[in-house]
């Protein structure tokens, strides 16, 4: 029988297989950010154990970090000290780090990407659920825990289940206007928070084959919301034509044969998946969410729903508490919805495609009176990419503020946060409760909303400028 | 890790589905360079609220949560089991867990135990009738007993044994570190390095 992706991908890294135990998986890529890893390095410490490769471990500092005056010492004493243990244990046991106002530092998952250091077939762990990311190269990507950091550091290896696969397939063409984010909001609106728990979602079809390698990381990026334990994309022209000549990719003799074995990197025709999910894109919508969880999405184009029209009666309740929570009313179209801020950012619409996106939109318009527009980009190299384009001057312009390189509003660990009862329409990935800030109520949309609504104040399509 | 075999204990009945990390410790605390600590912010924003069922005295010091569908989505943050427990949770029954969140969950010694949904509900019912009375989970029989319900729950031997031993995935991975290397050395030579 033939095997998927995902199981091409299990194989070869698989180090030690034993009855009854987790199969012993070699990784190939360990992403490190000042978050999730001071007390892994710290239980290095008191074991008296190295990090075993430190050759492929790359940390950058992303969460804590203050996206204005990036100069100045950061003002949070305990976000300073977060980034300084980084910094520590960083020289302390020889690991490559990409400080604050380094031209390499950026959100660990645009960073991996952009050095060219997340390829096909590779296996690739952070201390960070959105490692999903890096799906989109073909790489088995996932989210670990603190523990997990710990362990991969010390042995770069992790004990794992071996995961169930699903197929989601996406047919036809994206119709105009509709981008990777509203077909990743519609997918996760279709199967549930929970519905991959357990798998690993491969995204196929035409659809997914037309993106681009930006637009197919925004796709993987949110498998996790979702509940997959990662989401992959069969690598092809789109993804070797990303790859070649980036800093971290082989090159002549070795290319060549990285490219012979990534070509070998797709299911198999007669592979079985464990479960599969077809979604027509041809009648695709922009999306937005309404609620307090990443399923709670609906076209853009239609009212706030009604809970009592769900029949599971805890997603009724589910349904009921996010309305409360985010101040709406069943019946309420979307596009009335006045909002006070507008994010444009995160690692999962934070790149250079998500910025020019945004500034067409933008480009010669003004933004709403009394609206707050934080533009951030993914990285430094982003940041420079889209400045010596002069898409700052195009933000600036409008009314909207161009920020420095981190994770900023997605989560609110830096000052950017939004204050209790504020609303916003943000290009992130989680509309939690009080992620973006306590009381806090976040509208997920792509770039191309989060940009028109800036411009009129309430949640709009660019279509309906 | 802190090994787990049999636990009782009273329990605090959770009826909210889809709780995020996020809600069960915010990103505030991740901030902390500690393990320890954070039971003060568990459910934090969640505990402002003075009908939240943790600020109800009769369960307080209760050592078992009986949550929704789909507990611990979202982020990977460790935290929150790391909040869990220093709160005093030893064990948390739901009908599905978020997979990161579980693996942290036994990687720490905090068991998650998943059970059908109506099971999960018959339980919250229970201990909502009666505050005080005391559930079961026994690892070594995979059971939870308690409020005249018997269930019996799945997990793995091997993450059983593990968990029954209080055994640390570090060291176990370490006693095949022949395995590592040899695997090491078959690795083709144009994978990236961080340069």
């Amino acid at each position: 029988m033939g095997r998927t992706l995902a199981e091409k991908v299990w194989d070869a890294h698989v180090v030690r297989q034993a009855e009854g135990e987790p199969d012993l998986l070699y990784i190939d890529l360990h992403l490190v950010h000042e978050v999730t890893s001071p007390q892994a390095f710290e239980a290095l410490r008191l074991a008296g154990r190295p990090v075993r490769r430190t050759d492929l471990t790359v940390a950058t500092e992303d969460h804590n970090v203050p996206t204005t005056d990036t100069l100045a010492p950061i003002a949070d004493p305990v976000s300073a000290a977060q980034v300084e243990a980084l910094r520590k244990n960083c020289a302390e046991f020889g690991v490559r780090l990409y400080p604050m106002n380094d031209p390499g530092q950026g959100i660990v998952h645009v960073v991996g990407p952009q050095l060219g250091l997340s390829q096909p077939g590779m296996t690739i762990v952070c201390g960070d659920s959105h490692t999903s990311t890096h799906g989109a190269f073909g790489a088995l990507a996932f989210g670990i825990g603190t523990s997990q950091v710990e362990h991969v550091l010390a042995t770069q290896t992790l004990p794992q289940r071996r995961p169930k696969t699903m197929a989601v397939t996406v047919e036809g063409d994206l119709p105009a206007g509709v981008t990777a984010k509203d077909l990743i909001l519609a997918i996760i609106a279709r199967i549930g928070t929970g519905g991959g728990a357990g798998h690993v979602i491969e995204y196929r079809g035409a659809a997914v084959r037309g993106l681009s390698m930006e637009g197919r990381m925004t796709v993987c990026n949110m498998s996790i919301e979702a509940g997959a334990r990662a989401g992959m994309i069969a690598p092809d022209e789109t993804t070797f034509a990303y790859l070649a000549g980036r800093e971290r990719v082989a090159t002549g003799a070795d290319w060549d044969a990285a490219v012979a074995f990534w070509r070998t990197l797709s299911s198999d025709p007669d592979a079985v998946f464990d479960r599969e999910v077809v979604i027509d894109a041809t009648t695709l919508t922009p999306y937005v969410t309404w609620g307090t969880n990443p399923g709670q999405a609906a076209p853009l184009g239609s009212p706030v729903p009604t809970p009592e029209d769900y029949a599971d009666p805890a997603a009724r309740a589910s349904a009921q508490r996010a309305l409360t929570y985010m101040g709406l009313t069943a019946g309420t179209p979307l596009s009335e919805v006045a909002v006070d801020t507008v994010f444009i950012g995160s690692c999962t619409n934070g790149r250079l495609s998500d910025l020019r996106a945004a500034a067409d939109v933008l480009r010669g318009r003004q933004v709403a009176e009394g609206v707050r527009v934080l533009i951030v980009p993914g990285s430094m190299r982003i940041k420079a990419e889209a400045e010596a384009e002069g898409l700052d001057e195009v933000f600036e312009a409008a009314g909207a503020q161009w920020r420095s390189a981190g994770c900023s509003m997605c989560l609110g660990m830096n000052p950017d946060t939004l204050a209790p009862g504020e609303r916003s329409a943000s290009t992130s990935n989680r509309n939690f409760e009080g992620r973006q800030g306590q009381g806090g109520r976040t509208h997920l949309v792509s770039p191309q909303v989060a940009a028109a609504t800036a411009v009129t104040g309430r949640l709009t399509a660019p279509a309906d400028l | 890790m802190e090994a787990f075999t049999t636990h009782t204990g009273r329990a605090v009945p959770l009826r909210r589905s889809d709780v995020d990390t996020d809600q069960i410790i915010p990103s505030d605390w991740l901030k902390r360079i500690e393990r320890t600590g954070f039971g003060a912010g568990l459910f934090s924003e969640w505990r402002t609220d003075e009908n939240f069922v943790l600020n109800n005295p009769a369960y307080a010091g209760a050592s078992i949560l009986i949550a929704g569908v789909d507990f611990g989505t979202g982020s990977s943050r460790e935290h929150a089991v790391w909040a869990l427990q220093d709160y005093g949770f030893r064990a948390v029954i739901s009908a599905r867990f978020a997979d990161i969140f579980r693996g942290n969950a036994l990687g720490n010694g905090l068991l998650p135990v998943q059970l059908p949904a109506q099971i999960v509900e018959s339980l919250q019912t229970a201990v909502e009738g009666d505050p005080a009375v005391e559930i079961t989970v026994d690892l070594v029989a995979r059971e939870v007993r308690g409020a005249g319900i018997t269930a019996s729950f799945e997990l793995d031997d091997f993450t059983r044994w593990r968990l029954l031993e209080g055994l640390d995935d570090v060291g176990l991975t370490l006693r095949h570190e022949e395995h590592i290397t040899a695997f090491e050395r078959t690795r083709p030579a144009w994978l990236p390095t961080a340069g």
